[in-house]
């Protein structure tokens, strides 16, 4: 399986793209390249200490391998990646709205209304309640892979709470200050109005009982989830309170954080606590990272939730695979994004071809994540294999399967040099009353051992910048 | 500000206060047991540094005997001991954690550091040279934080919560000294023990680092009176009771200043300062230098109690 290079495409040219960073790669002494990757992560450690603390048994784990060579996109790509990301998210804005609403995609035959109704994402407080402009997923990491020139696959919707978006800000700058050379031969589209974008979000929806300056705070489980820094990091650059369960409090449906003056109300909360956690009263009891009683305020209006609850039915695998017709119904547009082609289990045909073919295809739990509950055909010995055919035949409605895609490749500065590595990439959509907007660019996932496709962290991934080129 | 980060940023200097404080107990009474029995006490000394560290119920849990070792160990690193100067230097890194951005990155490295290089000295053997490098390596700890604090902080709210708690602490560690020594700074001591006692006093100015400080301020050998007027009512020596409550006054006005809002904190901030400021040494020991103290350690919790009311739950 060959795949497409990002510099140099089937392997023998050489990409516009790229061209001036092949150069400057082919003038640049390989001890240059070590330095400066060792300066990367001595500034990574440094910069990082905002958020990333080192000092920890475990956290040497959390800094996650940056790679030098960054990842380029050229204006037209990314402006019709982002024109594909901007439909993808207004239809699943759209979905969401209406599977608590309406229910006309239900009725017109669009998904089966057991997925929804039986997904456990879909959450009964929800329904008939009309969240401020319609917006239920303020903040989505749309996960695209490329697999030739022209075409981008999305591999996954993450309408919940997807994080990363911290790494994407700290890889340019320290790219910035690196390399600041490259950025002169180079016209990079900056990231750094990130925060301004989305406090501009954040603002937007707030409820209508708000003053016209609301009060934000962003709401995290505490110093002990792993995506802590990166909240400290955001609230840090939001300029809003960080704020656990127990800062909050909850009076007459009113949402108030517990300040040095006294209650303070609080308008929209931007929280990083799942669903199950956010409210002891409305769902998980056993919940001490939540706030008793905050999910009357939200229904009462008096404090917007981004993202909404619920919106985990829209990212749900099997639900995926009715995205382009989802896209359709709702835009009334052929989608500009394709969706890997997956068959769903449930279906008796598509369960018998994957049972005949398990060697060659990706099966997914439909309800797991971070790639777990996961069968990697080709990668997989006899047993695994067997484990999931007896799993399939036991239950199919509770997974998927897709081929096995041919992740693009980019230069990567690895321990042999410069060698080619699988790429996949976050960029991040927001969504607020004044409409959809979407930095250029994103954040870079690449598997940094040889012939993986593996971008996750957790199992050896690293990060890149990366850049759209402006002209 | 969140009451979560000032009761944070509250904490944080507390336990750099504390451990500075350990440090200076362990510090003083090595120096005490080492001098030949003639000069020295009555061998309860580090029963004492137990009692001076105010953690008396729980040592007796942990250990029998109160000796070097089991002191030293309990109050250094025993992770069983909510007031060790390891627990206290991870307690600070916790909550400087979570309130990371409310601190300046000098105060964070200063904290970040010492808990890194306190997991290198815990790994150590430890002889007397080595134990006594630590114990200057914590003081020193605790100046390169407050320095941090000092020069990097800007002067608003967060500046002044972490101020609280520096001198809330000071005062409580100042009045404990006293509370325990009393005895020996009592004029009926200088009959019966005469000049046995001397080693006590500088003992005693030793723990609040006011030995020098003393001859510059009195120009006379160390008399017991004299050491309770430092250490109580004189405003120059940072670590009296007055001084603590002149900061924390001060600081308390500031915060109702730019709340717009005086309340009980600040009404009983003030009526302790002045009260140091009205009474004279020779008062204090007519109306007897150990109910004193005593009185002054249940105010200093009650203060404590009365900001939490106010600010930080």
């Amino acid at each position: 399986m060959v795949a497409f290079d990002e510099m140099t495409g089937s392997g023998t040219e050489l990409r516009p793209a790229y061209a001036a960073l092949d150069r400057w790669l082919k003038e640049a002494p390989p001890e240059m390249l070590a330095l400066r990757r060792s300066q990367a992560e001595l500034f990574f450690r440094r910069i990082g200490i905002t958020f990333a603390v080192y000092g920890d048994e475990e956290s040497t784990e959390r800094l996650i391998p940056f790679d030098i060579i960054p990842r380029v996109l050229t204006k037209p790509e990314w402006t019709k990646l982002e024109a594909g990301l901007r439909q993808r998210v207004t239809a699943l804005n759209m979905f969401l709205a209406d599977v608590y609403g309406p229910k006309e995609c239900l009725k017109a035959g669009i998904i089966p209304p057991d997925l929804v109704y039986r997904n456990a994402c879909y959450q009964l407080e929800m329904v008939d309640f009309k969240v401020p402009h319609d917006i239920y997923c303020h903040i989505a990491g749309i996960d695209v892979v490329r697999v030739d020139a022209d075409t981008f696959y999305v591999l996954e919707d993450n309408a919940r709470t997807p994080s990363g978006v911290s790494y994407m800000m700290e890889n340019r700058e320290v790219m910035l200050r690196l390399f600041p050379e490259l950025f002169s031969t180079h016209r990079v589209a900056p990231v750094d109005n990130y925060p301004d974008q989305l406090l501009a979000t954040l603002r937007s929806v707030a409820p209508r009982s708000s003053s016209s300056d609301p009060t934000i705070c962003l709401l995290t489980p505490g110093q002990y989830n792993s995506a802590f820094y990166e909240h400290s990091f955001l609230a840090d650059k939001l300029g809003v309170e960080l704020v656990e369960g127990s800062d909050l409090l909850v009076k007459d449906d009113v949402v108030y954080m517990r300040t040095t003056q006294g209650p303070k109300r609080v308008d929209v909360i931007y929280r990083r606590i799942d669903d199950d956690f956010i409210d002891p009263l409305a769902f998980r009891s056993d919940s001490v990272l939540g706030v008793p009683g905050i999910i009357g305020a939200y229904k009462a209006g008096n404090v917007t939730l981004a993202n909404a609850v619920g919106t985990g039915v829209a990212d749900d695998k099997a639900v995926y695979s009715y995205m382009p017709e989802i896209v359709k119904f709702f835009t009334g547009e052929e989608p500009i994004l394709k969706n890997v082609p997956t068959y769903r289990c449930r279906e008796p045909e598509a369960n018998a071809y994957v049972l005949d073919n398990l060697e060659k295809l990706v099966v997914k739990e439909v309800n797991g994540s971070g790639g777990y509950g996961m069968l990697v055909g080709p990668h997989a010995n006899k047993a695994q294999i067997e484990t999931f055919r007896r799993k399939l035949k036991a239950s199919p409605e509770g997974f998927i399967a897709q081929p096995t895609l041919a992740l693009s490749t980019c230069p990567t500065f690895v321990a042999s040099g410069v060698a080619p590595r699988h790429v996949d990439l976050r960029p991040y959509v927001l969504s607020g009353a004044n409409g959809i907007s979407c930095v250029p660019g994103g954040l870079t996932r690449v598997a940094l051992k040889e012939g993986s496709l593996v971008v996750n962290s957790s199992q050896g991934g690293g990060t890149k910048d990366t850049w759209v080129l402006d002209a | 500000m969140l009451s979560r980060t000032a009761d944070s940023l509250y904490w944080v200097s507390r336990y750099v206060e504390r451990a500075e404080y350990l440090a200076r107990i362990l510090d003083a009474t090595t120096r005490l047991t080492n001098l030949p029995t003639t000069y020295g006490g009555a061998g309860t000394e580090w029963q004492s540094a137990v009692l001076t560290a105010g953690c008396e119920e729980a040592f007796a849990k942990a250990y029998g005997e109160a000796n070097e070792r089991n002191v030293c160990d309990f109050l250094t690193f025993n992770p069983d001991n909510p007031s060790s100067i390891r627990n206290c230097l991870a307690q600070a890194r916790s909550n400087a954690r979570a309130v990371r951005t409310a601190l300046t990155s000098e105060m964070w490295d200063a904290l970040n550091g010492a808990w890194l290089e306190l997991q290198r000295f815990e790994k150590k053997r430890m002889d007397r040279e080595e134990f006594a490098r630590f114990l200057d390596w914590v003081k020193n700890v605790s100046l390169v934080f407050d320095g941090s604090a000092y020069r990097t902080m800007l002067r608003d709210d967060s500046y002044w919560f972490s101020r609280l708690g520096v001198y809330l602490e000071r005062a409580d560690n100042t009045a404990r000294i006293l509370d325990v020594k009393y005895h020996v700074l009592l004029p009926a001591d200088e009959q019966v023990g005469g000049s046995l006692d001397y080693f006590q006093w500088t003992t005693v100015l030793r723990e609040v680092s006011a030995l020098t400080a003393y001859h510059w301020v009195y120009r006379e050998a160390v008399k017991p009176i004299l050491v309770a007027d430092l250490l109580v009512l004189n405003r120059r020596m940072p670590r009296s009771l007055a001084a603590c409550y002149e900061n924390i006054s001060r600081f308390l006005d500031a915060l109702g200043d730019a709340y717009g809002r005086q309340g009980a904190a600040q009404r009983q901030a003030r009526k302790t300062l002045a009260s140091l400021s009205n009474t004279r040494i020779d008062d204090v020991f007519v109306h007897g230098l150990h109910e004193f103290i005593e009185e002054f350690i249940t105010e200093n919790n009650r203060l404590g109690h009365t900001i939490f009311e106010q600010y930080l739950q």
